[in-house]
């Protein structure tokens, strides 16, 4: 009995944490100036091939994390600079303390280009690579070696308290239903206003599930070379299919989405533009670029969970929120990821997955502002070190978003 | 539960509402937003998160939903039946109908 009064007093939200002013967490300051809300040592394998490695790295060293891929070699032009900027972009996310990157030794994207570019932030970082130290073991040896010195130091950091504004927020929806414009988007979209009117940045991604909304957030733009880069990404975005000579709809919306109630891609993305509130949209990005300016930002992703996801964390994002109707695991190596489901029935059936219920707002409990609230709540516990449930279980998801062929 | 909250429908002027628990065929109910009221009869069981037709939409109509167009009926679609993909066309990326005319 005992246990269960516990359990029970530890759901959603009743944890009381250490209390803080509103609009500040503690965080971890960087060489560069950029704050993290977690302190990893990321093992970044720039190949295929050191994947394996790179994960046998982690097994040995407490406090590193990694991805697996299958990309880094035979790549070209604006595909090679694409994967490029991921994997620089995921060494200085601030969530990462310092980072050891594993290649093999031939491949195009040279681990050594990609340790220059990271190292310019001033955070350590060391390359190694399987050719030059004479096999798999010795790098494997290596790396741990002055992996497991970085762990060390990066555990003496001293956190310190930061603003709200200092804060990159990546929103995205992921197997979606009808509820997700209904309550947990549209709760997503009170707390990316609130992020902004606390001076931080909230980023919108998924360029597909906004194909049907796009005129919505042009008229939002800044200046009208955003809002005409609105129009440019989404006709890019809708070309493809177009040229493929095939309905957009054999692919998305997925047959998930379609069962949850969704009819077309406009239904979605009108659902899915929720989730950008109501304030003006500062910039548009490329794919893994970090933003320059402060607000609501959109960067142009494919709505794929895990290409965009990797996106916004390349691009910065040191906290993503995930909004869920048919329930997913998605997590990040280095961004711990809220996710809130859009109806109570995928909350209790995978609450090892979920964070939050916005499912209240469908059965008149609960408001869009309180669940934005909650949201808000929970990303102030989740910067002072409270786990999400996708760091748990270790969900560590990667894919980069290719916009070329393999040679 | 009241018939507040077994649907809800976005905009005066949509086409559609969302039923937002599982509906049997043949149940009559009130759908209100904002000012205006409709009286529906169910013609099709509705599930949870499905939408049904609160006005009758003719073939090659524009469907709104959210105040906003979210695909084309390709065929008649009565009050009160259920309105999805074998009867609503999505109007974006058909790349499908390239050549097709």
């Amino acid at each position: 009995m005992y246990m269960c009064t516990t359990l029970k007093e530890k759901e959603e939200g009743a944890i009381k944490l250490v209390n803080i002013k509103e609009g500040k967490f503690l965080g971890y300051r960087r060489p560069d100036g950029k704050v993290g809300v977690r302190n990893h040592i990321l093992i970044l394998p720039t190949i295929t091939c050191a994947t394996r490695a790179a994960k046998q790295i982690t097994e040995l060293v407490q406090g590193t994390v990694s991805f697996i891929h299958q990309h880094g070699c035979a790549q070209v032009g604006i595909d090679y600079d694409q994967t490029f900027r991921t994997y620089v972009g995921m060494g200085l996310n601030p969530n990462v303390y310092g980072v050891v990157v594993l290649g093999l030794g031939c491949e195009t994207h040279q681990a050594r280009s990609v340790s220059d570019e990271i190292a310019k932030s001033g955070k350590p970082v060391v390359t190694v690579s399987i050719q030059d130290h004479g096999g798999t073991l010795q790098a494997i040896a290596e790396g741990a070696k002055v992996a497991a010195q970085m762990v060390q130091d990066a555990s003496a950091i001293i956190r310190e308290e930061c603003d709200i504004s200092e804060l990159i927020i990546g929103t995205e929806c992921g197997g979606s239903d009808a509820c997700s414009g209904l309550s947990a988007n549209p709760a997503v979209g009170y707390l990316s206003d609130k992020i902004i009117d606390h001076g931080g940045t909230a980023i919108l991604a998924e360029t597909t599930e906004l194909i049907g909304a796009e005129h919505l957030l042009a008229n939002r733009a800044v200046d009208d070379q955003v809002a005409k880069r609105v129009y440019e990404v989404i006709e890019a975005m809708e070309n493809r299919s177009i040229q493929m000579g095939v309905d957009i709809r054999t692919g998305n919306p997925s047959p998930g989405n379609l069962k949850g109630g969704l009819s077309s891609l406009e239904e979605k993305s009108l659902g899915a533009a929720n989730k950008a509130g109501s304030r003006p949209l500062q910039q548009l990005i490329n794919y893994a670029e970090a933003p320059t300016k402060k607000g609501l930002i959109w960067m142009d992703t494919p709505g794929h969970d895990i290409e965009q996801l990797t996106g916004m964390v390349a691009g910065g994002a040191q906290i993503v929120l995930f909004t869920t109707g048919r329930g997913t695991p998605t997590g990040s190596p280095i961004a711990p990821t809220i996710k809130i489901s859009t109806n109570s029935s995928i909350y209790k059936k995978m609450s090892e997955n979920i964070d939050l219920n916005a499912g209240s707002i469908i059965e008149g409990e609960e408001t869009v502002d309180q669940v934005g609230e909650r949201i808000f709540s929970e990303i102030v516990n989740v910067s002072y070190g409270k786990l999400t449930k996708a760091e748990i279980l270790k969900q560590h998801d990667f894919g980069i978003w290719r916009i070329g062929p393999t040679f | 539960m009241s018939d507040k909250n077994k649907t809800v429908m976005m905009k005066p002027h949509d086409k559609v509402a969302v039923a937002l628990t599982d509906i049997e065929s043949g149940v009559s109910l009130e759908v209100v937003c904002q000012e205006k009221t409709f009286h529906v009869t169910l013609k099709d069981p509705i599930a949870f998160g499905h939408k049904f037709a609160v006005a009758p939409i003719r073939e090659g109509e524009d469907i709104v939903k959210y105040g906003e167009v979210i695909g084309v009926a390709i065929k008649d679609i009565d009050v009160g039946a259920h309105v999805h993909v074998h009867n609503l066309e999505g109007k974006r990326g058909r790349g499908d109908k390239i050549g097709k005319h």
